[in-house]
């Protein structure tokens, strides 16, 4: 079985993140790393992997340059190989456009199982899974909270606010996965080692016969017109318990609708 | 800083064993000490990244790094908490010693429970009446046909009572280091029983009991090397564990001399805030420089100890002196800067203070540090 994960590159969150002068997101300031939704989406192809026999797990990313270290990490946790989809013309990529590229690379690295997170941490649309399916014209089960496989089907649970969807698609499938599939595993030293050993490819847009015409800023569905930093943290309020304390603080958070 | 000068691969071991520190350890790490508790759910965890077998072989399932890694790893482990890194860095003395000296019947018996840490090892050289001169031990093992009965006490037993696997050094022959050998004890062997946890000053979160031998016969396939060369090995691992211990100091006091900048920076007095005092400015810098010295005496010697160079014990036990004496006095400046609030066990400061003051004293006391430099210098004749 091959299985494709889907990885994304972004900002440290813990980082000073800023957007470029074309209002992208500026990745040349920041450190980056592998988003921790997707560590999620490696961690559930492993577990499949470790339960079937012969299951080959690729990650794959598009991305800038440094999007490599988001593979490294994917490959020292243990995938097997890895793609990285870099062309200059994929600046300022929507997720219409980066869907294209994505199904694109995952057609001709040959799939049984595509996993992605559920979201990523930086722009966090959460629609590229469905954008997918629908591009390789292959079932959906996203957002899922439980996945396994067996017998060419994949089936999973998706925890909704009110009931749990046992989800069941057969493969070639796409699924998606949370925060709650299962905590993922830190690489190994030992698979830190390996890691550089692993075949990394890497594809332009060329090699994905996708025309410049139909991804990068310029052909995204949707333009940025401003963006703005967010304000600065201001000093809280202080409630002084001189007794009423209690009652103070009910006001307070009843105020702010919370109560 | 830590990452400074490294290659890909140890950026990213860094970075791995960083993120567990602060994800496992740091949180708790100050309850696990008023609490005395030794979390081996914890070092259970810590096995997946490899830090049950750090310098051992990969087919025996460790992860076959350099001693120029692990001190990279014991750094990153004691910023979260220096006692578990301390008894990880043990552990790891007890597996590099069966990995390299042992057979592959006992690499095979011992390694892959070592390397998942589903068994964890103590080290057992010191006794009541043998701590800086280890070699007048009295433990004695009596051959008898196919075994050997050993008897006596052990002193000071890091993980005692509740490690698995002991390596014992007792005496086989006449006095002085060569009547000595190495054996394998475990826990479930007749006539092994330990004494109370001792009530200590820090390292807290892991016991530390004296291991009682009362006649315990073990077939004499648990002596690791030939009778009479278990003064050697006990010598060779605490070279590699002088630089764990080492290690250890400077994560600790790295974490206590960040807290230190941090907290100078928001605390203010004055009408400013500390941290534009120059005095304390300067006082960071000299901490800062003082580790950095300190950590690359620990690279160099790591670094001989790698290449087998001769000087390596001196360097080992170089490092040993300087990192543990600087990353004490680092932490204990770390105390002052924070005032009346380093004293508080809530800031977590006095806790490094505590934990770090006794890397001065074992595997060997900085005294006998500095006995081991001597004798590189002036010849070990005199
Ligand atoms: C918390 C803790 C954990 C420990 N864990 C272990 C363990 O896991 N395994 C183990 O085997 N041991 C362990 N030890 C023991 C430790 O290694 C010894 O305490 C240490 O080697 C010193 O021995 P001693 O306590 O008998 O002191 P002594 O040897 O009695 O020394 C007393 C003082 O005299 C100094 N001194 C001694 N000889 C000389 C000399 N020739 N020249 C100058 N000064 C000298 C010493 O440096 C020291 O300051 C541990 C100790 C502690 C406190």
């Amino acid at each position: 079985m091959k299985i494709v994960v889907c990885v994304k590159y972004v900002p440290d969150a813990t980082g000073d993140r800023k957007f470029a002068d074309d209002l992208t997101v500026d990745r040349d300031d920041v450190d980056g790393l592998l988003s921790e939704l997707d560590e999620y989406a490696v961690e559930q192809a492993l577990r499949i992997a470790e339960e079937a026999d012969e299951t080959e797990v690729t990650a794959l990313t598009v991305g800038p340059e440094d999007a490599k270290d988001a593979l490294r990490k994917a490959l020292s946790m243990g995938a097997d190989k890895a793609i990285h989809v870099e062309d200059d013309g994929l600046h300022g990529t929507d997720v219409i456009g980066t869907s294209l590229v994505l199904a694109k690379a995952i057609a001709k690295a040959g799939y049984d199982l595509v996993i992605s997170g559920m979201a990523s941490t930086d722009g966090a649309m959460g629609v590229v899974p469905a954008l997918l399916a629908e591009r390789l014209g292959v079932p959906q089960a996203t957002l899922l909270s439980e996945v396994g496989v067996e017998g060419g089907l994949v089936t999973g649970r998706r925890d909704g606010d009110a009931a749990s969807e046992r989800l069941e698609a057969r493969l070639p499938a796409v699924v998606s996965v949370t925060d709650q599939s299962g905590e993922a595993r830190y690489p190994s030293f030992k698979g830190i080692m390996a890691a550089k050993k692993k075949p990394v490819e890497t594809w332009d847009l060329s090699d994905l016969d996708i025309e410049a015409g139909s991804v990068g800023l310029e052909h995204a569905w949707t333009a940025v017109d401003s963006a703005a930093d967010r304000p600065a943290r201001t000093a809280g309020t202080v409630v002084t318990d001189e007794g009423e304390g209690g009652r103070q603080l009910a006001a307070f958070l009843a105020g702010q609708k919370f109560i | 800083m830590l990452t400074t000068g490294l290659n890909e691969d140890q950026l990213a071991i860094v970075e791995t064993t960083l993120d567990f520190a602060q994800e496992h350890l740091a949180p708790q790490a100050d309850a696990w000490d008023q609490q005395k508790h030794f979390p081996v759910d914890v070092l259970r965890k810590a096995a997946e990244l490899g830090l049950g077998g750090v310098y051992v072989g990969e087919d025996w399932g460790g992860s076959g790094l350099t001693r120029s890694d692990g001190v990279l790893v014991f750094e990153a482990l004691a910023v979260g908490c220096p006692t578990i890194a301390g008894y990880l860095s043990i552990h790891n003395m007890v597996a590099w010693m069966i990995d390299r000296f042992g057979d592959d019947i006992q690499r095979a018996r011992w390694l892959p429970g070592l390397c998942s840490t589903d068994t964890l090892g103590s080290y057992c050289l010191t006794e009541p009446g043998a701590g800086s001169d280890a070699a007048a031990l009295r433990t004695r093992a009596e051959r008898d046909g196919d075994h050997y009965v050993l008897t006596g006490v052990k002193q000071f037993i890091s993980g005692a009572g509740v490690s698995d696997v002991y390596i014992v050094m007792a005496r086989t022959g006449d006095d002085g280091a060569r009547g000595i050998s190495a054996f394998v004890v475990q826990s479930d062997d007749a006539g092994l029983s330990f004494g109370p946890n001792e009530k200590k000053m820090g390292w807290n979160a892991q016991p530390t009991r004296q291991v009682i031998l009362d006649g315990v016969r073990v077939p004499a396939d648990r002596r690791l090397g030939a009778e009479g060369d278990g003064f050697r090995i006990a010598m060779k691992g605490l070279n590699g564990g002088r630089l764990g211990i080492a290690a250890c100091s400077l994560g600790g006091a790295q974490s206590a001399l960040d807290r230190s900048r941090a907290y100078l920076t928001d605390r203010e007095a004055f009408g400013a805030p500390l941290i534009e005092s120059s005095a304390l400015q300067f006082r960071l810098a000299d901490m800062a420089t003082e580790l950095a010295a300190a950590r690359a005496l620990v690279r160099q010697a790591a670094a001989a100890l790698d290449r087998e160079d001769p000087q390596a014990p001196h360097l080992c036990a170089m490092a040993k002196r300087f990192a543990t004496d600087t990353g004490f006095s680092v932490a204990d400046d770390a105390l002052q800067l924070h005032g009346g609030y380093g004293y508080l066990s809530e800031y977590g400061i006095e806790k490094i203070v505590r934990d770090l003051r006794v890397h001065q004293i074992l595997e060997g006391s900085n005294e006998i540090m500095r006995l081991i430099v001597a004798r590189g210098l002036i010849g070990a004749g005199r």
